[in-house]
């Protein structure tokens, strides 16, 4: 807010707390739903139903349906599930970690980034579950009372994932939640429909605004923020555990929490980036969503990914510089094996083309910025690819080596999953405010108090 | 409950900084049981009607406390007494393995803690409140403040409340039926 005349505004001067609120709150109330939203979410709503197949054909014909073989045990379901839930972290970072070092140009986005959040780790969670071959008995994960008299076996880094995921998909909800109170409230107070205020009532639960509940709530909100930030780097520390605590060449590292953290950002804000520049584009929120945020994001991207590239480089330099005769395969086999396009594909996507963020006209350009954000979720995605599937197909015996190719089948649940997560984001821009209407007031200049 | 049929007396403000003045001469003209009315939080305005108990953190602090000895007994028992496997020769008490799901519970625990307690301290979900038969109340939540002097201050009377809250020239004052 205080920052000198060099960068842009988080919100465009001449707003007031009525015009915030009325421009957030009109896009859910007022503005007629449009063919393109129709259109839109149709495509999305037919992607779902075809990861609804490609899911109920799982159920029936079994895990065979897919292209994960011997030596291969994890294939396309993995590398998604890390992808999807590296996306969701950019939204608790957003929400969580900004929130604490106070950023408050973060209040322009943190809302529908945390939306962004839940619907990633609902597209990750499904991953895992179908993934065990008989999805009906995914409940063993847990620990329960059972006539089996058998628990979980806690040494296991599948099983603190499940304690991880869950975690993060129930403190991200509920973030989510408690953030939207106060809104919901205004939009109960707004609409003009009946059946509108009952149900935003209901969700509002009788928020009023007591200057007590503010107090307990921004209490609650710190509090929470505070929980969610190690939470968010837990989770995927715990993921890359899964790999790292295996003793596969490419897996067996110490590096991989810091880079998987890392990555995860990355490829989380290219994703916001991606969400945040047509919607500020269709629903005219230049004013909220200005050139500071395309920027900071920008840099958040340019910082992880070299982060990220710094972790490549150390897993190349362990490969020659270890003396491991498997490890030094591992980074042969990358390079030279049959799936080295795919490495130099992810060299080129998430270290060389971002490197272009140098340059600070594209960092407010909202065409390029789109389109690098995409060259890094493709990276991102590469990455999760090249450690499951590459690390796997050459191990110690060179009897057992094999080949991964994905089925039909893999890649309709792969694209359903996009459908499902952005079929998801067109109900919430449409239901609830993208915004959060009253973060956006505390920043207008009539909300300063004085001493 | 009705004693009177009135909630209490109701001003309105335009800005914050007239709210938050009119707070403080309310609380220090001896007005007890007063409350305000934001769209936003503003800094100082629970001090200023005299709110100073927050007891959410104490109830984070005992939901984490629960959490992470849930997941540390939790594993302990099911490893240790249980079902105790040896895998690989390791300890069947492996509390380095156990820290994981521990720190997860903690912050589960406390996380859904925070939630339930800040909304059940502030007496939330309430399907009625009394102050929503004020119709100008709905501007509560875009860009009004409210003051209210609740009927059961030991100080309430209608007129002498009315006459004060003019004083602070707010832009409109309603009675509060109950």
């Amino acid at each position: 807010m205080d920052e000198p005349t060099k960068s842009a505004p988080v919100i465009e001067p001449g707003h007031t707390f009525g015009t915030v609120t009325d421009k957030i709150s009109s896009i859910v109330l007022t503005r007629p739903t449009s063919n393109a939203w129709f259109v839109g979410f149709g495509v999305m709503f037919l992607l779902t139903m075809m990861l609804l197949f490609a899911v109920g054909y799982l159920f029936v014909k079994g895990i065979g349906i897919w292209g994960v073989t011997i030596p291969i045990g994890w294939g396309f379901a993995i590398v998604n599930f890390v992808w999807w839930i590296g996306i969701g972290h950019a939204g608790t970072l957003i929400s969580a970690i900004l929130l604490l070092l106070r950023q408050s140009w973060r209040n322009s986005i943190n809302r529908f980034a945390e939306a962004m959040t839940l619907f990633a780790v609902a597209s990750a969670g499904i991953f895992p579950l179908i993934h065990v071959g008989r999805p009906w008995l995914a409940y063993w994960l847990f620990p329960y009372p059972n006539t089996m008299r058998v628990w979980p076996q806690f040494r296991s880094p599948l099983v603190w994932d499940v304690f991880a995921v869950s975690t993060y998909a129930t403190i991200s909800a509920l973030f989510w939640f408690i953030g939207l109170i106060p809104d919901l409230a205004t939009l109960r107070d707004r609409s003009d429909e009946r059946w509108k205020k009952i149900i935003y009532g209901i969700l509002a639960m009788g928020w009023r605004g007591s200057a007590r509940h503010w107090h307990r709530y921004e209490t609650a909100y710190l509090l929470l923020a505070g929980l969610a930030t190690p939470l968010v780097l837990s989770v995927h520390t715990v993921v890359s555990f899964d790999f790292a605590v295996g003793i596969v060449p490419g897996w067996h590292t110490t590096i991989f929490p810091p880079y998987f953290v890392a990555g995860a950002i990355y490829s989380g804000f290219a994703m916001v980036l991606m969400l945040a520049i047509p919607i500020r584009k269709v629903y005219a929120l230049e004013d909220f969503i200005t050139e500071r945020h395309l920027q900071n994001s920008a840099k958040v991207m340019l910082a992880t990914g070299l982060i990220v590239a710094y972790g490549y480089i150390i897993e190349a330099f362990m490969g020659w510089y270890g003396g491991n005769r498997y490890d030094a395969f591992l980074l042969w086999n990358r390079l030279h094996g049959p799936y080295s396009f795919f490495y130099y594909m992810l060299l080129v996507c998430n270290i060389v083309i971002p490197q272009v963020l140098w340059i600070p006209k594209l960092r407010t350009s909202p065409v390029w910025l789109f389109l690098i954000s995409g060259v890094v979720l493709v990276g991102m995605w590469l990455e999760r690819f090249i450690i499951v599937v590459v690390s796997l197909h050459r191990d110690f015996l060179t009897s057992s080596w094999g080949m991964y190719y994905p089925t039909r089948w893999d890649w309709m649940t792969y694209i359903g999953t996009i459908g499902l997560f952005l079929s998801a984001m067109f109900l919430f821009v449409r239901l609830l405010p993208m915004i959060s209407i009253f973060e956006m007031r505390t920043l207008l200049p009539e909300a300063e108090v004085k001493e | 409950m009705k004693r009177t049929g009135v909630y209490g007396m109701m001003a309105e403000f335009d800005s914050v900084h007239t709210l938050l003045e009119a707070a403080n001469r309310t609380r220090e003209a001896g007005f007890k049981r007063i409350d305000a009315y934001s769209p936003f939080p503003v800094e100082g305005l629970a001090e200023a009607i005299g709110f100073h108990h927050d007891e959410v953190p104490l109830v984070v602090l005992i939901g984490g406390l629960i959490g992470g000895l849930t997941g540390y007994l939790m594993q302990y028992w099911i490893s240790v007494v249980s079902y105790p496997v040896n895998v690989g020769g390791k300890p069947y008490h492996s509390w380095p393995a156990f820290v994981i799901v521990t720190f997860e519970m903690t912050i589960l625990f406390a996380g859904i803690s925070a939630v339930l307690g800040m909304l059940a301290l502030n007496g939330l979900p309430m399907p009625y409140h009394p102050v929503f038969n004020v119709p100008r109340f709905a501007f509560a939540t875009k860009d009004r403040f409210f003051l209210i002097v609740f009927s059961s201050d030991p100080k309430y009377n209608s007129l002498d409340v009315r006459r004060f809250l003019e004083g602070l020239r707010p832009r409109s004052i309603s009675e509060v039926p109950d």
